[in-house]
């Protein structure tokens, strides 16, 4: 019998309404009532002084690049930088190579996290073959081989028609489907935010609008099919007004923010640094302002990171000629306790936790995010005011390509416990390890 | 014997690399242009070759095509006596899937001490600055800069007309996709003249004017009140389609028909950085008039690469951080 007390900490439970000192006892990967404690004792006690202890963290948009990109990341490098980010679980997006369009890919991202993975991979599958946005993939196939959401990320069914009945067959499994929100007819060559600085760069713009519509098309979608509709990585203020109005009138809509949107704005593309290039852009000031405001009201209900790691020979080349995408998940509690929590008093450190626990767990419908007794022992310890400097270099991501680099941050996991089991320590990194 | 007969002005330049006008100072565009009218009197003379570059190597790296872009530096170096090479995208090795990071080190390796870069991608001239110690120069960066451009058309206003300060300029055409129009209106502003940006609405927007330019949709707001006109070269290519219906409306709504041109204030400027389209911006008689000074800029354009090239052979820098820190 394993047996862990994690003794004298912050407990912080958003799905149960839980904040306050205490100790958590977890006995063979599940978290268990402390009356439970062995006469013996615990055979590991963690001091959790001055430390959160919260439900492991979720991150629900990730690219791990496996099958097919290995250089960029691999399941076991991606979620070992999962891992010192906090999370002990992460959602993975289906646009590897060959696509997660069919089960026997879901199986074999499966088996592979099994064997290397050091925290919970759940798979997402791809709405359409290739996503392509041309036929439907086969949707049930894959919910039996364990997807958890549905999902063309990175790219964007722009049929309606197609979309529409994509929604309608995935209510049959109970899946969510999450969609990656632009409009290819608005968006065209753009890559980078549509303003001014784009104009004085001579930069194709990616224009607002270009998200807005897809976000407004969804909340049409949704709320003529009943199935919810997830939007991804939503980048600009108008998005955030759009599913204020739809979530007020009920209609089953959701939304994501990650950490770069309201970290940065376009004026940082005046470098031509393509560590500053991502899909959807970064916006302006203003849309940071409302991003913010949508997490402070509600409207946005879920943090991730679009952790999107890229070979640093193809991110060093033209700007325009870069891949999309950044690494996040190493920067994103610290940035995201920082601005939303320190700096901006947006939001409190419990909802922060709650957007990355219980509200991504419940969207996909993952047994997760709680210390509810029962529970896996998915634990995360967080040192929510340490202020600290990311240095890439130590990434445990196979790939480089952050803006982030020597940004000062505040708030940051220090421990990291999958099923009753360290996988990550703030100063003794992955056990195992030299 | 140095370059020019006289002493070129005292040097504000420190510069290794030109990659755009936005950010020289006025003092350094200045600068250029005095050294550029230094050069020009050496073309006049029998002998039109000095020796400031001799054993010096310039590459021109044309990734897009050019032709007199690319002959006005290579006629600029050859009057330096650099030696020249010429490397187009056809023949260079980006089309093997090189990176142009690969490809320009390697130029580096060689010992190239210019790397002349026309490039489809904005940035791409500040991209190789970063990296290389080679000097560059910027000969076009997809619509962002064209540096050398926006230096011999001041020039060519400043020798025509005297000065810039308080001059009005209508730059007229394309101007979202046209680089030459960007580095004008940097160069313009900060030697003190006004613009006023005109075309169709859909490739002059609103974007532009908080750089401190005027917009309007209507040539006749200009016709009377500018001093020069800067035409640029209008395209109806695949991409341009949806912003405009095609040249025979554009040449009715903002081409230079001898009709609007007797409406100029005696003594403006015609100007355009080339090739014309005779009939479409510009009526053919127009073009060869007396107020056309599109063949001056050509000739400027020759004294204005050799200032350019010259000034940043002086500069000797260390080798840059690869990669800005955050």
């Amino acid at each position: 019998m394993s047996c862990t007390l994690i003794r004298n900490g912050r407990i912080l439970d958003p799905a149960n309404h839980v904040d306050q000192k205490g100790d958590l006892l977890l006995i063979d990967g599940k978290i268990a009532p402390l009356s439970a404690l062995p006469a013996g004792g615990p055979t590991e006690t963690i001091d959790a002084t001055g430390l959160v202890v919260a439900p492991g963290l979720i991150d629900l948009h990730v690219h791990l690049r496996e099958p097919g990109q290995s250089a960029k990341e691999t399941i076991a490098s991606g979620t070992r930088a999962a891992a010192a980010g906090g999370f002990t679980s992460v959602v993975c997006m289906p646009n590897t190579s060959p696509a997660v369009d069919n089960p026997s890919v879901v199986t074999w991202i499966a088996e592979k996290a099994r064997a290397e993975a050091c925290v919970n991979v759940f798979p997402t599958g791809a709405i359409t073959k290739g996503l392509a946005g041309e036929e439907l993939a086969p949707i049930g196939s894959m919910h039996k081989a364990g997807i958890v959401a549905l999902t063309d990320d990175g790219r964007c069914v722009q049929n309606h028609e197609l979309m529409r009945r994509a929604l309608e067959y995935a209510r049959m499994f109970g899946l969510p489907v999450m969609d990656h929100c632009q409009d290819y007819n608005l968006v065209g060559k753009g890559v980078m935010h549509e303003g001014h600085v784009s104009t004085v760069l001579g930069l194709p713009g990616w224009p607002a609008i270009g998200e807005e519509i897809i976000v407004q098309r969804n909340a049409l979608l949704a709320e003529t099919c009943g199935t919810p509709i997830h939007c991804q990585h939503l980048s600009s203020g108008g998005s955030v007004r759009i599913l204020r109005e739809a979530r007020a009138r009920g209609i089953p809509l959701s939304g994501e923010i990650c950490p770069h949107h309201i970290a940065l704005t376009d004026e940082s593309i005046r470098s031509f640094d393509s560590n500053f290039k991502m899909n959807p852009p970064l916006r302006t000031q203003r849309d940071i302002d409302t991003l913010i405001e949508g997490v402070a009201d509600g409207t946005i209900t879920v943090l991730a990171s679009d952790h999107a790691p890229h070979c640093s020979y193809e991110k060093e080349v033209e700007f325009d000629l870069a891949p999309f995408g950044i690494l996040g998940l190493e920067t994103e509690l610290g940035l995201f306790l920082k601005i939303l929590v320190h700096e901006r008093k947006a939001v409190s450190l419990a909802r922060v936790i709650a957007m990355l626990t219980v509200e991504p767990a419940r969207l996909l419908n993952l047994d997760r995010g709680t210390l509810s007794v029962g529970a896996p022992a998915d634990v995360t310890l967080i040192d929510p005011d340490a202020e600290w400097v990311h240095d890439k270099n130590a990434s445990a991501s196979r790939s480089r390509n952050t803006p982030f680099h020597g940004w000062e941050l505040k708030g940051r996991a220090v421990r990291t416990i999958v099923s009753g089991r360290t996988v990550w320590e703030l100063n003794g990194g992955f056990p195992g390890q030299s | 014997m140095t370059a020019p007969t006289d002493p070129p002005p005292e040097t504000l330049w420190t510069r290794k690399d030109l990659v755009g006008i936005e950010n020289l100072s006025r003092q350094e565009i200045e600068t250029v242009l005095d050294t550029a009218a230094a050069f020009k009197q050496v073309g006049t003379r029998e002998i039109k070759k000095v020796p400031a570059l001799r054993g010096r190597t310039l590459v021109n790296f044309f990734v897009e095509a050019s032709t007199r872009t690319r002959t006005s530096f290579e006629l600029a170096a050859h009057r330096l006596s650099a030696d020249v090479i010429n490397i187009s995208a056809s023949a260079s090795s980006l089309i093997k899937g090189e990176t142009l990071k690969d490809t320009a080190l390697n130029l580096q390796a060689l010992h190239a001490d210019f790397i002349v870069l026309r490039h489809s991608s904005a940035g791409a001239a500040q991209f190789l600055a970063e990296r290389l110690q080679s000097s560059v120069i910027n000969a076009g960066d997809g619509a962002h800069e064209h540096p050398t451009q926006a230096l011999l058309d001041t020039f060519t206003i400043r020798e025509k007309l005297g000065r810039l300060e308080g001059l009005h300029v209508a730059i007229i055409g394309d101007i979202l996709f046209s680089r030459v129009a960007r580095s004008n209106i940097h160069a313009l502003l900060k030697l003190g003249a006004k613009v006023t940006l005109v075309g169709p609405s859909t490739l002059v927007p609103k974007t532009f004017e908080p750089l401190g330019v005027q917009i309007t949709h209507r040539i006749d707001d200009v016709l009377e009140q500018a001093d020069v006109f800067n035409l640029l070269r209008i395209q109806h290519e695949r991409q341009r389609k949806e912003y405009f219906p095609g040249l025979g409306e554009y040449t009715a709504l903002f081409g230079l028909t001898q009709q609007r041109a007797q409406r100029l204030k005696p003594g403006a400027l015609i100007m355009h950085p080339g090739p014309i389209n005779r009939g479409v911006e510009i009526d053919s008689e127009i073009a060869d008039s007396g107020r056309s000074v599109i063949l001056d800029q050509v000739t400027n354009g020759l004294a204005v690469r050799m200032a350019v090239l010259y000034l940043c052979s002086g500069a000797s820098h260390p080798v840059p951080q690869s990669a800005p820190a955050a």
